[in-house]
């Protein structure tokens, strides 16, 4: 049985720890929000890009001189898995369900025989990937420096796949992050990013009502739009990752804030007990001793 | 007088919204000015200046890449990259123009007309911010 002043230790310490946890989840909050702000802020350009972009695609995809973008390369041979995760912990099982989902999809495409290349953007994706996947990493975006993600970042990560593209390094790219749905939920999600896929929406059959005049041409303005449309969905989803990180955080601190406290209340009890058990000791053997006289 | 709603949007945030009466964008195959009424258009952009008149007053942004939606009674400009005029930093052109040095000095035949391009409409935006 543990002494009073070891009990009493121990509460401080788990006291402490609540209030580290407590902080940690506030902070979390109010970095939440201004990561949905962020996301919120950046959704009319995403979307705007992607009805321009299917009306222009749905039109052009069965064209001979389509972009390889759209159309493909005609193989599926070497898949660029791009996997997003955060440069830090403490946020519950956010890293490792994108982890697991990324490492579910390699598998598949290595048991069917294709290349897989891995890039990296975040460190926590990077360290629970490399053991298992190292040789296939080729390379890892760092955003440990910098504070809120923005559109230059993802721009830079967009042209380094789109050159790779370019020198015919890959077939596919697939980038996975985790969507933000709720607090508690955040749902890991793989998204197709390069052959560009379109859902043909019934919104997108209505806005083709639209006769639009182009300038250059619809080609050309689709290989103008569709690196750039890579770029964007890349922010997008670096974007909806921060939130869903910040989320994910908060949930895990405000569990543990509680655990702490579930704690706290267990030990205190504990402490009482063996504090009241020690007096009536000693108050028997006074009566004791009195009674021997 | 007629007038037409003018939104203009960076990847991060809606950079202005307002109600014009024109609105001078540099298009692909050059300057266009859009009125009300316009045909329905979409073309990409150029680096250079945005122009809305907005209540009489002239509102100026630069803008780096992306396109133009134009209805007849809406004007959407997407750019990769915006800036008021204003608070445009001499460095970022400074080093726009030197990678776009670059890539006219490396690229090959096809795009190297592009790219050419590209640095001449950098160039003329200098210019245009040295006079301001």
């Amino acid at each position: 049985m543990p002494s009073l002043k070891d009990l009493k230790n121990r509460i401080s310490s788990v006291k402490s720890t609540r209030k580290i946890t407590s902080a940690m989840k506030m902070v979390a909050a109010a970095k939440l929000r201004r990561a949905q702000d962020a996301a919120e802020a950046a959704r009319p350009f995403a979307e705007r890009m992607e009805s321009v972009l299917s009306n222009l695609a749905v039109a052009g995809k069965d064209s001979p001189s389509a972009p390889l973008l759209l159309r493909g390369t005609g193989s599926e041979q070497t898949h660029l898995l791009l996997i997003a995760t955060a440069e830090r912990g403490l946020c519950g099982g956010f890293n490792s369900s994108i982890v697991k989902l990324a490492r579910t999809r390699i598998q598949e495409l290595l048991a069917a025989g294709k290349t897989v290349k891995i890039i990296t953007i975040g460190k926590k994706g990077r360290e629970q990937l490399q053991r298992e996947f190292g040789d296939l990493m080729i390379d890892h975006v760092d955003l440990s420096g910098v504070k809120t993600v923005g559109y230059a970042n993802a721009n830079e990560i967009g042209a380094k796949v789109i050159s790779m593209f370019n020198a015919g390094e890959f077939d596919v790219c697939t980038l996975f992050y985790a969507r933000f749905q709720s607090v508690m939920a955040q749902i890991p999600t793989a998204a197709q990013l390069i052959p560009a896929s379109f859902e043909d929406s019934e919104q997108s059959q209505d806005e083709g009502a639209v006769n639009y005049e182009y300038e250059p041409d619809e080609e050309e303005i689709l290989k103008d739009l569709l690196p750039r449309s890579v770029s964007v969905q890349i922010f997008r989803g670096l974007l909806e990752n921060g939130a869903s990180e910040q989320g994910a955080r908060m949930a895990a601190m405000d569990n543990a804030t509680r655990n702490a406290g579930e704690m706290i209340r267990k030990l205190t009890l504990t402490y009482n007990r063996a504090r009241q058990a020690a007096i009536t000791t000693e108050l028997i053997e006074i009566i004791a001793g009195a009674e021997a006289l | 007088m007629a007038t037409l709603q003018f939104d203009l949007v960076s990847p991060e945030r809606n950079m202005a919204s307002a109600v014009a009466t024109l609105v001078v964008v540099p298009g692909a195959d050059g300057e266009l000015g859009i009125m009300p009424g316009h045909a329905p258009y979409l073309t990409t952009l150029r680096p250079g200046i945005v122009t809305a008149t907005v209540d009489g007053a002239e509102q100026r942004f630069v803008v780096f890449g992306g396109f133009v939606e134009v209805s007849p009674s809406s004007v959407s400009v997407l750019a990769e990259e915006v800036h008021p005029f204003s608070e445009l930093e001499p460095h970022t052109l400074e080093e726009r123009i030197k990678d776009a040095e670059e890539a006219v000095a490396t690229s090959d035949d096809d795009d190297v007309h592009r790219h050419a391009q590209h640095l001449l409409d950098l160039r003329t935006l200098k210019s245009y911010r040295a006079q301001a």
